[in-house]
């Protein structure tokens, strides 16, 4: 399985975004996706995601059998937001994004193990620290099965040490033949990772 | 799809879910009528299934715009549109409609029978109205999908989902009243308008959730 990106670019509200964008990404292989704010590192992940059209170019999986050539349908898309319900307790929200997929993987428990929050999982999810909400909502990555990972700034409001647990997180996944692109203007310790970097307004 | 009705109705009855806001507008509605109206109990008791239709749509339309909102706000509907290779997305908004429904429609037909009371309505016609609301109120969730779909992006659209579905309401509330109107007269339908009714229901219940799948997909910010 490849993630192919080919001439991508994007327009938001009628302005150039990006331009010439082009990569190809084999099992196990991951890219980060840096720049400063407003570079359009986001909106290069919600182009791949399929939530903006390229305003040219193309984004595609190939080689996934007999599967949709969309990436979207391969994907984990972990946006800034962290989609869980404040309401509801940490079991009750992953349990939810659990059972509405097709490819249910991890129990909502082993997935909390691998973010170290086992402990929360009975809690409201309102009544946890930011960076609590944010492994809670990495551990969604964990409990249906997708090959790819569109994250965009995944490690926002994390201290150091998970920080660190991500990236060994991250790089479990391409060692099991994932393949993961990552939004951040922080570095991410991934070895092997390739870097895609944007400038400001100017793009590639 | 079980998994999204099992945890929008767990959403919508936990505290903060604005459940009770819908129940809570009916019977104002309901209970400022006959003060409006006046002493006449003949007339309250005839014109009660209107109060009682009139007061019900109103208050369907009222918690309509936190269909898609909240999961606008927290990410989750990128996500759940994102999954339309495995759920498509007519079927994951049929999902939150019937949850939707559920949690602010049926209460309303619940309280039905006591409200009736108000209005001097006899047992028939209490038992028309309910009726008649249990068939017709989905058809509002349905077509207000569509309506909170097209506005989900904007701030503060509430008011302008009412007024975009308001019109495609108009029959439901006309067929609504006609059937009920049939139970308990002589002279009017039953059959007819209540098949009608039925028919709008299973209309929408299908050309809701597909335009509003269409809506957001084409969603974009």
């Amino acid at each position: 399985m490849r993630l192919v990106a080919e001439g991508l670019a994007a327009r938001r509200g009628g302005e150039r975004v990006f331009e010439g964008i082009g990569f190809a990404l084999a099992a196990g292989q991951g890219m980060l996706v840096t720049g400063p704010n407003g570079a359009g590192k986001s909106t290069l992940l919600r182009v791949l995601a399929g939530f903006l059209p390229p305003a040219t170019g193309s984004a595609r999986i190939e080689g996934a059998g007999d599967g949709p050539a969309k990436i979207a349908a391969h994907a984990h898309f972990l946006s800034p937001l962290n989609a869980m319900k404040p309401a509801l307790t940490v079991r009750e929200n992953l349990a939810f994004w659990r059972g509405f997929g097709d490819m249910p993987w991890h129990s909502v428990e082993g997935a909390l193990d691998r973010v170290g929050l086992a402990h929360v999982i009975d809690a409201p999810f309102s009544d946890l620290s930011t960076g609590q909400r944010r492994r809670v909502a990495i551990a969604r990555l964990f409990v249906a099965r997708k090959p790819v990972w569109l994250l965009d700034e995944p490690t926002s409001g994390l201290d150091r040490g998970a920080e660190a647990a991500f990236a060994a997180l991250v790089a479990d996944h391409l060692a099991e033949g994932g393949i993961a692109v990552a939004a951040t203007h922080l570095p991410i310790a991934v070895p092997g990772m390739r870097t895609l970097r944007f400038t400001a307004g100017a793009g590639a | 799809m079980i998994a999204l009705i099992v945890r929008d109705v767990r959403l919508g009855i936990r505290a903060g879910g604005g459940a009770l806001i819908g129940i809570l507008f009916y019977l104002a509605v309901v209970t400022v009528a006959p003060f409006a109206i006046g002493p006449d109990l003949n007339l309250l008791g005839r014109i009660g299934p209107a109060v009682l239709w009139t007061g019900a749509l109103l208050a369907s339309l009222l918690g309509l715009e936190r269909l898609f909102r909240i999961d606008h706000e927290d990410g989750a509907l990128d996500i759940l549109a994102m999954s339309r290779h495995e759920t498509p997305l007519a079927l994951t908004v049929l999902a939150k409609c019937v949850a939707h429904w559920l949690v602010t429609g049926l209460p309303l037909v619940l309280v039905t029978p006591l409200l009736g009371l108000l209005l001097n309505m006899s047992g028939v016609a209490i038992g028309a109205t309910a009726l008649t609301l249990l068939i017709g109120t989905p058809a509002i969730t349905f077509i207000g999908a569509a309506g909170a779909a097209v506005a989900v992006s904007l701030p503060r659209g509430g008011l302008l989902v009412s007024v975009i579905i308001l019109p495609f309401t108009i029959p439901v509330l006309i067929f609504g009243v006609m059937a009920t109107l049939g139970a308990v007269e002589t002279f009017a339908p039953l059959v007819q308008p209540l098949s009608f009714l039925a028919a709008l229901t299973l209309f929408f219940a299908v050309l809701g959730p597909f335009a509003a799948g269409l809506a957001l997909k084409g969603m974009q910010d």
